[in-house]
């Protein structure tokens, strides 16, 4: 019925969407939004160098996020600057580098557009094996991490008080988003990969009362844009990521009705 | 006696660009009993608390914890609107607790029709039951309160010292408690710190049950649970944070 890469493109999305689920909740939680953005546009980099020294590519991602991440930690120990200025600094600077080295690699041919909006062809065998084991891997360390991650997103002082370890989980924390950016960079693209992660969480607050509901609904939201998303990437031929993306908003938009509902039962 | 002691600070001190928040305490917080902290608005109360709970890094002195299985109420959380939290979720923040656990805590701090709401909609009383519950629930031996009836009325404020005392005897737990009163602290206390960046001085508390002023001014039942603390400096602080000898 449906050629093979468009199934291949499916499967991945819905792994992907599994694991941005949760992740996404605790990016919008903690506030990590614009972070996560940074550690995407350095995935550009990332890729330039598997490129060029023919190594694989979300290792390859995966070592210059947290590389870039670690950095970051530094800059904001170091310097008295502010850290949406530090990861701006770096966000943009870690993109135009990834540019500049593609400009250089003139024997290898890069997809541009596909690298920066993510590309439905792209996605072989091979990176569905990444998605699927790579996201399992993320969602069990996430699940070992839960609690303290959890307690200090609430309040990170309680959480030390009573013998938990946030400052552990915060840095495992950020080594999985790396690893989400690094698996999802395929199909969706080093630009939208914070959107694929905060927007269908953005909906599902809309409509939760509690932390465990927002995941469920996140991990929904994600799987219908996925499916929405491509369908119509494959109709119309727009490149996957933007098309995933834009039928998130849509959700999100259908959800604001019922917080309209329940601003309205309020008063 | 000595396998009842909790907590022991000795000699303590905490500094943050290069300013001293509290320098040289020195206390012990046992099983079974009861310690308040008193002292001015940035006197070091909550930084003394803190270098007992062992929140802080680089710290002098020595900190020597017996426990745990600790329970802390902070003096200040906010929750926000961006993560959705009932009060059966927040009672589950550390620990794994089974619902008969919860419901037990919160019925002792008398909030068990909240613990669906959202914790975003509680007034500021009910949110210190909250805390307070969750705080005891998992049954600890060493209690931190920083501050446990700010925001609470005059008569929910008893009612609370009466449940701290309550907690206290049925969990045979030490509790450390920050008053935000200078003068008043509760009854059940069994040693007062008066802090202000030092130790100023401690004691014990007065017995103000008797006074008949006391219970003019508040009332029979508040005259049983509060007491006076009589402070004996030697010493004043001037503006600048200097200290002068009497």
């Amino acid at each position: 019925m449906f050629d093979d890469f468009f199934i291949r493109a499916l499967v991945a999305g819905i792994g992907i969407a599994f694991v941005a689920g949760p992740l996404g909740c605790f990016v919008v939680w903690r506030r990590l939004s614009y972070f996560g953005d940074t550690l995407a546009h350095s995935a550009l980099l990332g890729v330039t160098i598997a490129y060029s020294l023919e190594f694989n590519i979300a290792v390859s991602i995966f070592l210059i996020s947290s590389a870039i991440a670690l950095i970051l930690i530094q800059l904001q120990k170091k310097t008295n600057l502010p850290s949406d200025a530090l990861l701006g600094l770096l966000a943009h600077s870690s993109l135009a580098v990834g540019l500049v080295v593609i400009g250089f690699l003139t024997f290898i041919r890069f997809d541009i557009m596909g690298l920066l909006f993510g590309d439905i062809l792209a996605v072989n065998k091979k990176d569905l094996i990444t998605i699927w084991v790579g996201g399992a891997l993320i969602l069990l360390v996430l699940r070992l991490i839960w609690k303290p991650l959890f307690a200090s997103t609430v309040n990170y002082e309680l959480a030390q008080a009573e013998g938990l370890n946030p400052d552990r989980a915060k840095a495992v924390f950020t080594v999985l988003l790396a690893a989400i950016i690094a698996i999802s960079i395929k199909l969706v693209g080093v630009l939208l990969i914070t959107g694929m992660l905060i927007i269908p969480t953005a909906m599902a607050r809309n409509l939760s009362d509690n932390p465990k509901k927002m995941v469920i609904f996140a991990i929904i939201g994600g799987l219908l844009s996925v499916f929405i998303g491509l369908f119509s990437s494959l109709e119309f031929n727009t490149p996957s990521g933007p098309s995933i993306i834009a039928a998130a908003l849509v959700l999100f938009i259908f959800s604001l009705l019922k917080v309209k509902q329940t601003i309205q039962l309020k008063n | 006696m000595g396998n009842n002691i909790l907590v022991k600070l000795n000699n303590v001190g905490f500094q943050q660009n290069q300013k001293w928040l509290v320098q040289g305490v020195s206390l012990q917080v046992e099983k079974g009993k009861i310690v308040t902290l008193i002292g001015p608005n940035g006197s070091g109360k909550s930084t003394t608390a803190k270098i007992a709970l062992g929140l802080f890094k680089n710290i002098e002195g020595q900190v020597e914890k017996f426990t745990n299985n600790i329970g802390y109420v902070p003096q200040k959380i906010s929750i926000d609107w961006t993560l959705p939290l009932r009060v059966r979720d927040f009672m589950l923040l550390t620990d794994n607790l089974t619902e008969d656990v919860i419901d037990e805590a919160l019925s002792l701090t008398g909030v068990i029709n909240l613990k669906d709401k959202s914790l975003g909609n509680l007034s500021g009383g009910e949110f210190q039951r909250v805390l307070l519950a969750r705080a005891i629930s998992k049954k600890p031996e060493l209690l931190v309160l920083d501050e446990p009836v700010q925001g609470v009325d005059f008569t929910g404020e008893i009612a609370l010292y009466e449940l701290i005392k309550e907690i206290s005897e049925k969990l045979n737990c030490g509790i450390l408690l920050i008053s935000h009163d200078l003068h008043t602290v509760m009854s059940a206390t069994d040693h007062v710190v008066c802090l202000n960046g030092h130790v100023c001085c401690s004691g014990s508390p007065k017995e103000v049950a008797k006074n008949s002023e006391y219970k003019a001014l508040f009332g029979e039942q508040a005259s049983q649970t509060l007491s006076i603390y009589e402070h004996k400096h030697d010493h004043v602080h001037a503006n600048d944070g200097d200290i002068k000898k009497n």
